[in-house]
Order: C-alpha cells, then structure tokens, then sequence
C-alpha cells in the first residue's frame, strides 16, 4: 500500500466535471483501505475557458501529515500517475501565465505512469511526448475524448474506463476492488461496474526506456525577483501591427483550421468572425491563419460558407504551426493530395460531413 | 494685497481663503492637466474653486465630472498613466464608493494627488469630520497626509505632486482636511508665483511606464501566486524609500518658501521639556495647543506633536521624541471598534510604534470629536487630565476615553 497524488489533465469546461467524478472517486474508493485524501482544482485555471488545458489531482494519504503537505500546494507532489483526458495534450500545455510550453508528464516520478485516452498509437503519441531520463510507463485506454462535460454531464462511460485503468496501473494507492465497492455504490451501478473493469481490462501498458521520446526542449522558467521586474505591474504589449510574443495559447486546440485555399472564395467571413485575430491577409487576397495565435475553437469553419474550405483537423496529424499558406503557393497539386489525405486519414470535422449527418 | 517679500527670488501675496481654496490655489500652480470631479461635501468646494478658476482664464485644465466617484476616481487614473498630472478628490461615503479604483491606483503606482474632505461615513447620513473615511486606505500604499490650516493646504498639495511623482516613490497621495475647520473656513495664506512652484515640482514624466501606443505596454494583467508577492514587495521598497524623499523635498520648500516645521513628519509645540505629550491629527491642533499654552501658565509641563504624514507613518520620530515622558495621550477623531483596548487607529499605530522603547510611556487612547463634534479647549484639560490620572495608574482599565459624548463613557 502506498500514498501518491494523481493529476487529471483534460480540456478545460468540456471534461470539467469528468474529471472532477474521476478524483472524487478515487479518494473515496481509498477510503475502503483506510486512507485519507483530498482533491486540488489547480486554482489558475479557474474560471476554465473552453479547452484550455486544466488540472484536478486526487491526493490519497496515509496520515494527516502526508495530507497536510500537499493540500497546502496548487499542484501536489508525488504524482504516482498522470491522466491526459484528450490525447492532443500529449503535445504538452500552457498554463495560464508565462511559463512557456509544459510537457504532459512533467512532475512525473520514476516509474510513474501517464494514461492517455486515445485511438492513437503508442509510437505516434511519443512522436510528441519528450523523453525522460528515467523509465516510465505509457498506458493507452482506446477512446475517443469524451467532451461530454460542457451544459450536460454526458455519462458516456469514460469516467469509470478510466478509473479501472488507475486500478490496473497504480493498485499500490488505489485498487479495483475498493473501486467496486466505492462505484457499486452509486446509481446505474451495474453498467458503471461494467465500465471500470472494461477499462482495467482494456488499458495497454508498456515502459518506456529512459531516452525514448520526443526532443525534450523544455526549460522551467526562471521567475525574476522583485528588484528585476518591471515596477508598477505593467508588461510588454503586443506591438502595434505585431502579436504578443509572451503568451501563446495554441495548447488550448484539440484541432486546428486547415483551408483548401483552391475553393477559398476570400469571402473574409473567417477574418472577421475570428475571436482571436488569427487570420493575415496575404498579398494575393487570401486569410492564412497564424495558427500560433489560434486556440481551434472552430468558428472560422462554423462560418465559412464552402463546403470543405476550412476544415478542422485532428492536433496530432501535425508536429508544428507550419505555415500552409505558403505549402500551397508553392506547389498546389502536392498541398491538393495533402489535403485530401487529410480528409481521408484524419480525424475532421467538416462542413460538408455535419450535412451528412443531419440529411 | 500686500506682497510679502520671503526669499530674494520669489514673491508671494496673501490672500484670505478656505482650505479648500488653498488647495485650488497649489493646483493651478502646479499646472494640473486634468481634475475629476463629483459633488460631495466637504471636499466639492475644491471643483468650484477650480471650475472657476478654469472659466477666468487663469487655469488650464481638462475638467472632467464624472458620474459616480468610481468613475472619477478612475478617470484620473488612466489620465495619470499616460502621463497627465492630474487631481480628484472625495469625502465620506464618496470616497468609500470609489474604494476598487483607489486601491488599484495604489497598486499601479500611478502619482493621483487626492483630497479627502474628511466627513464621517454614513449612516447617519452626517457632514461633519471624522478621520474613518481616510485611514480606510491605510494599508493599502496610498501616501496619507493631515493638513492643519489654510497655509499649509497650498504647501502640502505641491508637496504631494513632488513626492508621488518622484520616480523613486511613485505612489498616489491623499490629503486629508477636516471638514467644516478647514474646508469651509477661510485662513490666511500666502500663496507663491508660478516662478517658485517652477523651481520646486518638476514636470511629471513617467519615462517607459507611459502608456502610449508608441510605447505598447499592458498595465494591469491579471497575474498569479508567482508574481504578486514581488509586486507587494516592491511598494514596500517605494513607501520606504518615501521617507527619505519627503524629508528631500521638504526641505527644498522650506528653502523656497521660508516656512515650515522643523521636522517633515511631525509638528512638535513645546514638546521638549514636556512631561505630558498629546498627540492628533488635523484641526484638533488649535484647541489643544490653546489649552498647552493654558496648563504651561499653571505650570503643567505639556506638549503637542501632530502627526503630519500618517503613511509613511514617523514611527522613528515617535520613538525619539516620546521615550521617557511620564504619558503620551493619543487623541483619535476617528474609531476602530473592538480593536485593542478600543482605541482609535493613530492610539494603536502611536503605542505599537512605541513598544520597542526600553523607556515607553504610558500611552493612553481618547476618542473625541466624532461627527464634527467641537474639540473645545475644555475638552482638551480634561483629557490631559485624565492622562495624568490614566499614567499613573488611577483609572484601572486602560480603555480608551470618550470625550465630549453624552452619557456614561465606558
């Protein structure tokens, strides 16, 4: 039997309250061993903006004083295991303020676990988390993300898929069978209890050797003291014409817009509509997205009125921000079948197959 | 109008008029770019000094009412943060309602010169002074200054703009004028040319904190746990440094001048030699000087020390000026329920700044003049009555005293 912490990443308002089930039950469930717990709702990323990256962490103790030490922190130590809600975080995130990108796992100890919810595989999801001078363990429950949280909870069985897999991957801190007894108590309990051991059952684990991932560029930022900062709480601005440099918040998209600018009628609907001022205007009459600026939140293709022009593409179907206006202007019939295998591999949402869906 | 010749270079004429107006008089002088203003009384007799003033000829300024002391309060902070010199002012309730953006001048450190036509907070709704409305801000970085009298309204107004703007401060300064005794008496002042408020406030310039689109910054982010204490900390180093700035620029307006106290942080009447030493804030000095002067002819030896600048508080002056005496007695127009021994804020700001003294006297807490009740020179022997009896140990409790109130007072 041990204590540890478990940190539930997910997209912020969509999997709020899955999240918020996942580390209620398991500090209850840990009652059933005689442990004591709590649970922290990082406090900064309240109130949640949609998708923006979020954290809820289940500390589960065996004394008061172990208790004591993490709930006075925003974040707890000992993190025995990390759950990516949306499998696009393992491209890492922004908090809210200045500290550059995180990875997914950062806070991880040495044998810890990161569970990712995905219909990915392994080897693509390390093509983006880095990699770790220690050996760790990767879990893939298969799912789709479950934004089920947004006006109505949505009980679509994530919730308790995922705190089987806990079960299977850290039963030191939390077991299966206090989970049963903790889940067997609630209602629709038999399709819950189903649901927590499909999970145990079907989560994938594997270790990774330290080394293997992804470059690891991450650098803790370095907080000036109080004779180095600006006095009179004031900040670079963007400047007049440019973007603000310091805060980026493209961690907060789980898809991103991709324009098929041959069918592009520069209607400006999206440069208008845009929240966040992504698009530019090219020389040719076109709006290319600065997708560093863009949060995914999809209104450009909401409002674009040609079918498949702007389309929202699956996070992970990109390694970086790369400009696509500039791919097509160099070779459109290579951008066309790039495109087009976009439509095919990919997970998209499109205009024309939300018709589809309501014809 | 006679000319008064008091330094070679500089001229100044007397003139009889209200506080208020004295501080009308510094603000043209000081060349103010832009005044908010929203009517309440006692301060609002400032806006139709000004307003006056503007409509002569005789003052250049954007006059700006505003429709809630909020917005007033805000509108001469954004003014300030582009680099306008600018005045605003409130009393009472007034200066409560505009409380958020009266803090966040303070955080953002922007040189706002404010006056408090100090009124007591309501209810009942009242005119008359209590200090409550003022020290609302104690703990909050605003500079906090206690005029007296009408000349010293005109002095302690350009000496505000030159210590708030100073770049080593840079933090706003409210002055406070109790209503009725000052705002709406007049006194006899001399007030300077431009030449010598030209030779003693230099212009107003905010360097990269200006807030300009030449200069894209944002002010005011919303930041976390990680920033904010650094941010306390540096209006901690800037109050600090004010010490030593107000100390710098007294002594220049004194030299400009030709008046003044000896001292930039407290006025002290017959203090020296003095057994007893009574302490206020404000226009409870003319009776208890009145009566200091009565209980010297029967031989009592007693002083007076105003406190003059309540933040930075002169705790170091305190210290020098009362450590020995046989009681200090702490006159308090304002009340602080259920605090230490019930005293007033300046009782419990005085006796803890005291603590450290191996030789402290005996400090005893008097509430007296609330809701612009008379502090008489009677008022004042009975309460240095009562410290004689209260420092040697003849009253039992050492509870504040009610002076003037009907009814019993414990």
């Amino acid at each position: 039997m041990a204590s540890g912490s478990v940190d539930i990443t997910y997209r912020g308002v969509f999997q709020k309250i899955l999240a918020g089930n996942i580390v209620k039950t398991l500090v209850k469930a840990s009652r059933h061993s005689g442990k004591i717990g709590g649970t922290i709702s990082r406090y900064s990323d309240s109130p949640e903006r949609n998708g923006i990256p979020a954290k809820q962490f289940a500390v589960i103790a065996e004394s008061q004083d172990e208790l004591h030490v993490e709930m006075a922190k925003y974040e707890p130590d000992n993190i025995r295991l990390i759950a990516a809600l949306d499998d696009t975080l393992a491209k890492g995130h922004e908090s809210w303020a200045w500290y550059g990108i995180r990875p997914i796992h950062l806070g991880l100890r040495e044998g810890g676990a990161l569970l990712v919810v995905s219909e990915h595989e392994r080897a693509k999801l390390l093509e983006f988390i880095p990699r770790l001078p220690f050996e760790w363990r990767l879990a893939i429950l298969p799912g789709e993300k479950s934004f089920s949280g947004l006006w109505v909870y949505h009980d679509d069985g994530t919730e308790f898929r995922v705190l089987g897999a806990i079960a299977r991957l850290i039963p030191e801190v939390v077991g299966l069978e206090e989970l049963e007894k903790e889940v067997g108590k609630g209602p629709k309990a038999e399709q819950h209890l189903d649901w927590l051991r499909q999970g145990y059952r079907e989560v994938q684990v594997g270790t990774v050797p330290a080394g293997v991932g992804a470059p690891n560029t991450y650098e803790p930022v370095k907080l000036p003291e109080w004779t180095e900062m600006a006095e009179a709480i004031i900040v670079p601005a963007a400047p007049r014409g440019g973007r603000q440099e310091a805060f980026k918040k493209f961690t907060t998209r789980s898809e991103r817009p991709v324009i098929d600018f041959d069918v592009c009628t520069q209607c400006k609907q999206c440069f208008v509509e845009c929240p966040d001022s992504v698009f530019e205007l090219t020389p040719e009459g076109y709006y290319n997205p600065e997708y560093e600026a863009c949060c995914g939140c999809g209104i450009c293709a909401e409002v674009c009125p040609v079918d498949d022009c702007i389309v929202m593409v699956d996070e992970l179907a990109f390694a970086d921000n790369r400009d696509l206006y500039e791919e097509w202007k160099a070779d459109r019939a290579a951008y066309r079948q790039f495109f087009q295998g976009l439509l095919e591999r990919e997970r998209v949402t499109a205009r024309s197959s939300r018709r589809k869906v309501s014809a | 109008m006679a000319m008064t010749e008091v330094s070679r270079r500089f001229a100044q004429h007397e003139e009889l008029i209200t506080g208020t107006e004295a501080v009308a008089q510094a603000l043209r002088l000081a060349d103010v770019d832009v005044m908010a203003g929203y009517p309440i009384r006692p301060y609002d007799s400032v806006m139709s000094s000004v307003a006056k003033m503007i409509a002569n000829g005789q003052m250049d300024a954007d006059f700006i009412v505003a429709e809630s002391e909020h917005s007033q309060f805000e509108i001469v902070k954004h003014a300030s943060a582009t680099g306008a010199r600018v005045f605003v002012g409130s009393s009472g309730v007034g200066w409560m309602y505009a409380m958020e953006a009266i803090v966040v001048t303070a955080a953002l450190r922007l040189p706002v010169v404010a006056l408090v036509g100090n009124r007591a907070l309501d209810d009942p709704g009242a005119f008359g002074v209590e200090h409550n409305d003022a020290l609302m801000v104690r703990d909050s970085g605003w500079l906090l200054y206690w005029v007296a009298e009408g000349q010293e309204a005109l002095d302690a107004t350009l000496l505000a703009y030159r210590v708030a703007e100073d770049a080593r401060v840079s933090l706003p300064c409210a002055l406070s004028m109790d209503g009725a005794f000052l705002t709406h008496s007049q006194h006899l002042v001399l007030v300077p040319e431009k030449d010598l408020v030209e030779a003693f406030l230099p212009p107003y310039d905010l360097k990269k904190r200006r807030f300009h689109p030449d200069n894209p910054i944002s002010i005011a982010p919303q930041y976390n746990e990680d920033w904010v204490m650094e941010t306390r900390k540096q209006s901690d180093a800037a109050m600090r440094r004010a010490r030593g700035v107000i100390a710098e620029a007294y002594a220049e307006l004194k030299r400009l001048t030709g008046r003044g106290d000896p001292d930039p942080f407290v006025e002290t009447y017959r203090v020296e030699d003095a057994d007893y030493v009574l302490i206020g804030m404000g226009t409870v000095a003319m009776p208890i000087k009145v009566a200091v002067d009565q209980l010297r002819e029967e031989g009592k030896r007693v002083g007076f020390l105003r406190i003059k600048w309540f933040r930075p508080f002169p705790d170091e002056e305190l210290r020098r000026l009362l450590h020995g005496r046989k009681g200090v007695g702490v006159v308090d127009r304002d009340y602080s329920y259920g605090s230490t021994r019930h005293g007033g804020a300046v009782y419990n700001e005085v006796r803890s700044a005291l603590y450290d003294l191996e030789d402290r006297p005996p400090v005893i807490g008097f509430i007296a003049g609330l809701g612009g009740r008379e502090v008489s020179v009677d008022d004042v022997f009975q309460i240095e009555a009562k410290l004689e009896q209260a420092a040697a140990g003849d009253l039992g409790a050492e509870s504040a005293h009610w002076i003037g109130v009907r009814g019993p007072v414990e």
